[in-house]
């Protein structure tokens, strides 16, 4: 008997993707002052999906300008209740276009449509329903009877959820009253200027919301622009880290969601199947480009053999391939240059001593793409327990008391998210106190709601994301 | 109540009934009273309901609680902007009501703008109110401790004379959280809670969870007041010096009792009218190896 999966693939006739696309600035799209643009790949294939813009100094400048002024003007003087409107319309615009925006995220990004279309659009969509509802109430969350908006939010996005994270960014820069420019990042511009279009859609005041496409240049251009009261970035900490330097003596108000290295404990009497599955979805979940990936798993040493045994067996299971096919679990690397970063890495793990086990696995012939995989045998000191690598990685470590996985977890510069696998609620909670991540999930990994604030501790940035706390970042508070 | 007629051709009128458990009966008793517009013309007869009306409102509401605050407040917030997009799309119809009710044409539309915008302003709250009302407690040892909102039940609303912006800043509030209600419309003016028992309708609001009663606010309020399955008791529409006996009556269950208020519906509603329909429930649990 034949149990393949035969292939199901979504129909990409529901995107519609110009050749060439240009700056959304002040309502419009619009050619870039010095004439560049760059190009977009869908790296399943590696063929070309459109001509983007790059946006110069002049750009930046002009998109700048278009957002000080919607804000003196429009925005900022506007009611709450009427933002909350506008809103709202944008929530259900995104609501109404969801299976064309989840199929043009899994071309442009390379993540399975099951999660582009289960995961990100509906997150997306709730994300603005959520803050929609905060921008005439924001009185009541705590920073006093009257919090201000700060101005002009400069926000640079990263490319593993381009539209997630444009929605964590723009969503709460309205609802508190600023106006913005994003860049999205260079490998996914494409969802982001499909959104450009909803604002119009929204009838949205021009110059509430301006999107300049392009790569780090254009990135440093805007969060060091003079005109921007508020930066937001969300990528690697190496470049977090830049930007703090560069917003350091300046007005401008910073929140940084940066890498992380996260700890996924299972102790001896955590439910067994019940974590495979949640270490799995912690660090296989979108190929593992995710900032709070379970990455390094800790696992109590009396159940370790057992614990890779399922793991192994359920890794076997995993779908690597087409990210269009509604049955593929693990889609294309995003771009070269990560799936290079990822090999590299990889390399210098075995180099260093790990052992590497990845399961069969027929990747296709054109594309970029990473088989699942493990190390064991991995020590602290690897680099690959270490360094963040982004990709569907995973270091396994083991540990004997909850003091040596609190001591082990916590031995990372990073602090973004943790995961615990115990039937124990007291453990759970004494582990939670102290394990120094902004995050932890408890028999349960890698969840997201927008009244949940997202963000970390150390390394990993400050500020948050999501839920009451996450308007500071947009109040002058 | 359009003017059509005026035009040659002759309106088809609407009978104005209950709103129980997602249906439109008439009442029971077959009674009925007449409403006339602000000039003494008649405009229709409203169904007059009865104690066993209230009785059934009552059950249809318990049976929709379940349900509806086992949502996700983010479930319950769709819904809630569901309605307040059911309502501008009725705005002319509302206007034309509040018209007959005596407004002017801009103040009936202010009106009709103002109750869409307030609904609106309800919905975002339902996944809002928990982390504005609820706490994290640093009780003094080694124990999580944490205090959320919760529904209280099943709410009799009777709804103050401000037609249609009173009206729906009464029940959205109550709703929001998960309570299912019984709402006894305003007894001069009740054709706009009719008109919006339609808009409830048709908006995914799941059956029982509004129930909006017409008739003699004297004849019902005691009745619910009573109740033995009534949790809470909004008296928005009963006149100060009225609502004693019913406080009194409302003592036999231990009913939460927001008692009436001058109230100016055209205000910042705050969020005393959800916090007085909600319960605290304090979780405690160890923290240890």
């Amino acid at each position: 008997m034949n149990f393949d999966y035969a292939p199901a693939p979504e129909s990409a006739s529901i995107v519609d993707i110009r050749p060439s696309y240009g700056l959304f600035v002040d309502g419009e799209f619009t050619d870039p002052a010095e004439g560049r643009s760059f190009k977009t790949v869908n790296p399943a294939t590696e063929e070309v999906l459109a001509e983007v813009a790059e946006a110069g100094a002049e750009d930046v400048n002009r998109a700048v300008a278009a957002a000080r002024a919607a804000y003196d003007n429009v925005w900022g003087p506007m009611p709450g209740r009427e933002r909350a409107k506008y809103l709202y319309r944008i929530a259900r615009l995104i609501q109404e276009r969801s299976r064309e925006l989840a199929v043009l995220e899994s071309i442009d990004n390379g993540k399975p449509i099951r999660e582009s279309r289960d995961v990100d659009l509906p997150l997306v969509a709730a994300h603005f329903f959520y803050h929609a509802g905060w921008a005439d109430k924001l009185a009541y969350a705590g920073f006093g009877p009257d919090p201000r908006p700060l101005g002009v939010a400069a926000q640079v996005i990263p490319w593993n959820f381009p539209l997630l994270m444009l929605a964590w960014k723009i969503a709460p820069a309205l609802a508190c009253g600023n106006t913005v420019v994003l860049k999205p990042a260079e490998t996914t511009p494409l969802t982001a200027l499909v959104f450009a279009e909803i604002c119009q859609q929204a009838d949205l005041p021009k110059g509430v919301v301006n999107i300049v496409t392009g790569a780090g240049e254009t990135g440093r251009l805007l969060v060091e622009h003079d005109g921007v009261d508020k930066v937001a970035f969300t990528g690697s900490t190496e470049v977090g880290k830049q930007i703090a330097r560069s917003v350091a003596g300046t007005r401008k108000k910073l929140t940084l969601e940066l890498g992380g290295k996260a700890a996924n404990v299972v102790f001896d009497d955590a439910p067994l199947d019940q974590a495979v599955e949640g270490v799995v979805n912690g660090i296989f979940f979108n190929q593992g480009h995710v900032c709070c990936a379970g990455s390094r798993l800790l696992v109590q040493e009396s159940i370790a053999e057992e614990l890779l045994d399922r793991l192994k067996a359920r890794m076997a299971t995993l779908r690597v391939g087409d990210p269009l096919d509604k049955n593929t679990d693990i889609g294309a690397i995003n771009s070269a240059a990560q799936l290079e970063k990822i090999r590299m890495l990889s390399e210098i793990g075995e180099r260093e001593g790990a052992r590497r086990w990845s399961p069969p696995c027929e990747l296709p012939q054109r594309g970029y793409w990473f088989a699942p995989t493990l190390f064991t045998g991995v020590a602290q000191s690897h680099r690959i327990a270490r360094e963040e690598i982004f990709g569907p990685v995973l270091s396994v470590l083991t540990f004997r008391t909850p003091d040596e996985a609190v001591a082990k977890a916590n031995n990372t510069p990073y602090g973004l998210s943790a995961g615990i696998w115990t039937e124990k609620g007291s453990r759970i909670l004494w582990m939670a106190e102290r394990l120094r991540a902004g995050v932890v999930w408890a028999n349960t990994f890698n969840k997201f709601d927008p009244t949940s604030p997202f963000g970390g501790y150390k390394e990993s940035g400050f500020g948050r994301e999501g839920g009451r706390h996450g308007l500071e970042a947009y109040l002058n508070v | 109540m359009s003017t059509k007629a005026e035009r040659g051709r002759l309106a088809v009128r609407k009978t104005y009934k209950l709103f129980i458990g997602g249906a439109f009966p008439r009442s029971e008793s077959g009674r009925t009273y007449p409403v006339n517009d602000a000039k003494g013309r008649f405009l229709a007869n409203v169904s007059q309901a009865s104690r066993k009306d209230a009785r059934d409102a009552v059950s249809a509401a318990r049976k929709a609680f379940g349900g509806w605050s086992g949502r996700t407040p983010y479930n319950r917030g769709q819904i809630l902007y569901r309605v307040a997009e059911m309502l501008e799309g009725r705005h002319a119809q509302f206007v034309d009501e509040l018209r007959a009710a005596g407004l002017g044409r801009n103040a009936a539309s202010d009106e009709v703008d103002a109750a869409v915008d307030r609904w609106v302003w309800y919905a975002g709250w339902a996944d809002k109110l928990a982390a504005v009302a609820g706490s994290a407690n640093p009780v003094a040892g080694p124990f999580f401790n944490v205090s959320t909102p919760e529904p209280t039940g099943v709410v009799a609303v009777v709804a103050p004379d401000s037609p249609l912006l009173g009206l729906v800043s009464v029940i959205a509030p109550v709703i929001v959280s998960g309570n299912t209600c019984v709402v006894v419309a305003s007894e001069p003016a009740p054709l706009p809670a009719v008109t919006l028992a339609e808009v409830l309708a048709t908006s995914d609001l799941p059956g029982g969870v509004v129930n909006i009663l017409t008739g003699r606010r004297a004849e019902l309020a005691p009745w619910l007041a009573s109740h033995r399955d009534v949790n809470a008791l909004d008296l928005a529409g009963i006149p100060a010096d009225e609502a004693g006996p019913l406080e009194e009556a409302a003592a036999g269950n231990l009913k939460r009792v927001l008692r009436p208020a001058a109230v100016d519906w055209t205000a910042d509603p705050g969020i005393g009218r959800m916090t007085a329909f909600q319960e605290t429930k304090t979780v405690w649990h160890p923290v240890g190896v």
